[in-house]
């Protein structure tokens, strides 16, 4: 994994348009994902949406309780019909005492590729040196340890054996 | 929270962490408090282009973060790393990660059902 971003991979056993549909219809999105937007989905459309609990998962349902009604903005970005969806939001800004509008944004971008399988969908997101969270990404960058050599020092020392 | 709720409790105190740490000299400090524990400035110092003046400084931000603290042994004052924090600071980036994983998963759910 970079340090400036965050790359994931799941094959889906489900037709390519199925997959397509479950993230550009706001609603079928929404439903996964946990959220209710306030219309469709549409290239640089500025989304308001409200953070609802998942129904497709309970356990993760009862986590997302807690922040029921809290309000926040996307940006969509691109949509490129069964090959590509992107948008670009504030990540980790559910502090409602924080105005996040004039922050940086992270890219989020849905990629998809038909296989004999179904659909290998890859998602990243990127951008985080640019905010507070992950301000240290570029100063990691640079240095030759890199983040994973960083991440294994710390465990090392975060080991039993190590305690002092 | 877009989407990630469980970041919630240390999402501001984690973000200093990383503002502190998002410079190669102090990302050095805390490598080298890492491999050898406790350290004088003098032996934080010692192979280092940097002065004395300019470690403390540094210091000083690691420690407004909550990342070393100091104690004095003797005439020295030494430097400490703070394990708790660094685990947070840990903690919070596996998050962002695993909000992914889950996210896909319920995805997978989702379009396979």
């Amino acid at each position: 994994m970079s340090s400036d971003r965050i790359e994931k991979q799941i094959l889906l056993h489900a037709p390519l348009d199925r997959v397509w549909r479950a993230l550009s219809d706001s609603t079928e999105f929404g439903t996964w994902f946990g959220m209710k937007f306030n219309g469709p989905f549409a290239p640089g459309a500025i989304m308001r949406g409200i953070i609802v609990p998942t129904t497709v998962d309970a356990e993760v349902a009862k986590s997302q309780k807690p922040y029921e009604g809290i309000p926040f903005d996307i940006t969509i970005d691109r949509m490129e019909p069964e090959r590509l969806f992107s948008y670009r939001w504030h990540p980790g800004a559910i502090d409602p005492n924080v105005d996040y509008s004039v922050e940086p944004t992270t890219l989020v971008v849905f990629t998809l590729a038909k296989v004999p399988e179904g659909v290998m969908l890859t998602i990243t997101e990127s951008g985080f040196d640019q905010i507070p969270l992950a301000r240290r990404s570029q100063a990691l960058k640079q240095n030759e340890q890199g983040w994973s050599g960083v991440s294994k020092l710390i465990s090392g020392y975060l080991a039993p054996s190590h305690a002092r | 929270m877009r989407g990630r709720p469980q970041t919630i409790p240390h999402a501001e105190d984690s973000a200093s962490v990383f503002a502190a740490l998002g410079d190669e000299t102090r990302l050095r400090l805390v490598s080298r408090l890492c491999d050898r524990g406790p350290l004088s400035i003098t032996n934080l110092a010692t192979g280092s282009s940097i002065t004395r003046q300019a470690i403390t400084k540094h210091l000083r931000v690691l420690a407004a973060a909550g990342l070393v603290q100091n104690a004095r042994h003797g005439r020295e004052s030494v430097w400490r790393l703070n394990r708790q924090r660094l685990a947070e600071a840990q903690h919070h980036l596996d998050l962002i990660s695993k909000q992914w994983d889950d996210a896909l998963v319920r995805l997978q759910k989702f379009v396979e059902k």
